[in-house]
């Protein structure tokens, strides 16, 4: 704890175990019921996520990286949205089974969310030190004028040029850069444990992105948050985050140390993946993608989902679904991990 | 860097500087004073609302007296407007008619507001059964079209001829919220509807906000000002309809003083004195339009993407 973060915040009733350990989610299950029918969004995704620890979810969209975090949050509108089984528990205690109103009062102060799309996460009828101080009305029962005092303290803490005049100024009157500064300002206010970052600098441009990723790796350092960074810019991670985890079609396809992945990677997938940055050094060579859409989750394919796409891919793969399974210092699930992992 | 900033903004250096939050509301009058349809429209309505406070403020006349030996004057200097079929004063007639008209106008919009606005919210904000069963009420109220509701209450529950003023002003104003509120109700959930799936409400309950905190701070602010403009308006609307169920001899009825009374007195002889006609009229309209031209630049106002 540093001094911009001691003021009046109230003891934590949750504590991480033994390891600091945060959050543990395990064989989550999310469907949507649809008019189209079923469509199984996430398909038993398990992770954990320890105190100071950066997390990276990466996939493709429709991959279910935003439901899992949704999930986690709580915030799934249910229905159309079901959970038949899993669990998401934090500091022991599972969320799924919480009352809502308890589980309403850990958002901000536990675990905090910030969104894609800085540009429409404010609402456009308050001034923006109004909202980071709403924060602190909410929660803490803050008066105005300390509210908005702990708004400016906020606002400068992300590095808001001028924080005091600017306080009382409407998202309309940020850049984009600036009002996920203030996103994240709204998100870090209440000392969250865990922060959720869905897609935080998709909508940035590329100099403001390396900026924003700055500022995020700065405050989870500073509070020792549990950090869970959801994106599908491989560029973006890996520099900040310690462990990746890949999904696809709803399930965690690879796991490993960032280092591994980029350097080893255990499933075609992410081969697939890294193969399809674009690079300055290999100017001049036909851009290697991976063919084929993600699958309509309403029909997924049987045995490995990314069968159809899959340059490797045998009978096994059509009939039997990969177990995620340790390979080497990684998990793969992917029957030919090991052909893969040795090239 | 995080020392540094601690010292820059030690407790109460920074709240000492810290004002008023500039709401929504302040920000809509700050535009607000600069449009000139607005303060037209503010001076003609102080003006109703004056007559309909404190009509002996504009006469000394009573409208109750009327000369049998002097009808059907036209307007002299004793008598501005002249005189009706009943002798009585056309401009203290019309002065003392204000009060049935506002307060049914104000009264009947606010309640419509109430209702509507509150059902319409639940509806948008919590959906499913709530919204299905508030909807399918909604339509059938909506269905049934203001001046036949109107008609019907009013002929079902005739005023006796003795009922006290506010009993009839009171029953006027509650068949016009009965039949009134389902327009402002589809508005409010619609627009409610539009402002839900905004990231900043995703935002706000991820961040712990309650459903009461998001309704109020997020919801409302973004969603009420089509309704108020339709209140606005609404409010000219039922002016109206008063005075057409006066007109019609079943909204107020004599001895209440009413414009509708007043018109429908004239047609008699609209004829060989339209000036008996003329006035009544010509106040019915300038307050609707006061009220029209209210709404429009409540609209403006409110509006946060037009600033």
């Amino acid at each position: 704890m540093t001094t911009t973060t001691t003021s009046s915040a109230p003891v934590s009733d949750y504590k991480p175990d033994a390891d600091g350990r945060l959050l543990e989610v395990d064989d989550l299950h999310v469907e949507f019921h649809t008019q189209e029918g079923v469509a199984k969004a996430i398909n038993g995704v398990s992770f954990d996520l320890h105190q100071g620890e950066t997390l990276a979810i990466l996939g493709e969209s429709g991959s279910g990286k935003s439901v899992t975090a949704q999930a986690v949050m709580g915030i799934l509108d249910m229905p159309p949205a079901v959970i038949p089984s899993g669990a998401i528990r934090y500091c022991g205690q599972d969320l799924l089974t919480m009352p809502e109103e308890q589980r309403r009062k850990m958002r901000g102060p536990e675990i905090s969310m910030i969104f894609q799309d800085a540009l429409s996460s404010l609402n456009p009828t308050f001034p923006v030190g109004w909202q980071i101080g709403e924060m602190f009305r909410q929660h803490r029962g803050m008066n105005k004028s300390d509210a908005y005092a702990q708004a400016v303290r906020l606002m400068e803490r992300v590095a808001i040029p001028a924080a005091k005049e600017r306080v009382k100024q409407y998202p309309h009157q940020f850049s984009g850069g600036m009002r996920q500064r203030i996103m994240i300002a709204m998100a870090i206010a209440l000392d969250p444990a865990v922060l959720i970052a869905d897609e935080p600098t998709t909508a940035l441009d590329v100099t403001v992105q390396a900026q924003i990723m700055a500022l995020l790796a700065e405050l989870q350092e500073e509070r020792q948050m549990g950090l869970i960074l959801i994106t599908h810019d491989l560029g973006v991670v890996a520099d900040v985050a310690d462990r990746a985890a890949v999904m696809y079609a709803g399930r965690i396809v690879a796991k490993a140390g960032i280092d591994d992945l980029y350097a080893r990677p255990a499933h075609p997938y992410t081969r697939g993946l890294l193969e399809s940055i674009p690079r300055l050094d290999q100017k001049g060579q036909t851009l290697a993608a991976i063919g084929g859409l993600p699958p309509n989750l309403t029909r997924i394919p049987a045995g490995c989902a990314f069968n159809p796409r899959c340059r490797m891919a045998q009978d096994v793969c059509r009939t039997d679904v990969p177990a995620l399974r340790d390979v080497g210092q990684q998990k793969s699930a992917c029957h030919f991990a090991e052909e893969v992992l040795n090239g | 860097m995080t020392d540094t900033i601690a010292a820059t903004v030690a407790p109460g250096a920074a709240g000492d500087d810290v004002g008023e939050a500039r709401s929504l509301t302040q920000d809509a009058w700050r535009s607000l004073k600069k449009n000139k349809m607005f303060w037209i429209s503010v001076a003609l309505i102080g003006v109703f609302v004056l007559m309909a406070i404190w009509p002996s403020l504009f006469t000394s006349k009573d409208p109750g007296f009327g000369d049998i030996n002097n009808v059907r004057a036209t307007p002299s200097a004793e008598h501005w407007f002249g005189t009706d079929t009943q002798g009585y004063d056309i401009y203290a007639r019309t002065i003392y008619g204000a009060r049935a008209s506002i307060i049914v106008g104000i009264l009947a919009s606010l309640t419509t507001l109430l209702l509507g606005g509150v059902l319409g919210v639940l509806a948008g904000f919590y959906g499913g059964w709530l919204d299905a069963l508030l909807s399918r009420i909604t339509d059938i109220f909506y269905a049934i079209p203001l001046i036949l509701g109107g008609i019907l209450f009013m002929a079902s529950f005739p005023n006796g001829a003795n009922s006290n003023y506010f009993v009839v002003v009171g029953k006027v104003v509650l068949v016009l919220t009965v039949f009134g509120w389902p327009t402002i109700a589809r508005l409010m959930r619609s627009s409610v509807l539009q402002v839900k799936p905004n990231e900043y409400v995703l935002a706000a309950r991820a961040l712990g906000a309650s459903p009461w905190r998001i309704i109020r701070s997020h919801i409302l602010p973004n969603a009420l000002a089509p309704a108020i403009v339709v209140a606005t308006i609404n409010l000219g609307v039922f002016i109206v309809v008063e005075a057409t169920l006066s007109f019609l001899g079943i909204g107020l009825t004599p001895p209440a003083i009413s414009w509708g009374v007043a018109i429908s007195d004239a047609l008699n002889a609209i004829r060989t004195y339209p000036h008996i006609l003329l006035f009544p009229s010509l106040f019915l309209s300038l307050a609707v339009l006061a009220f029209i031209l209210l709404g429009d630049a409540v609209r403006d106002a409110f509006d946060p993407k037009s600033r």
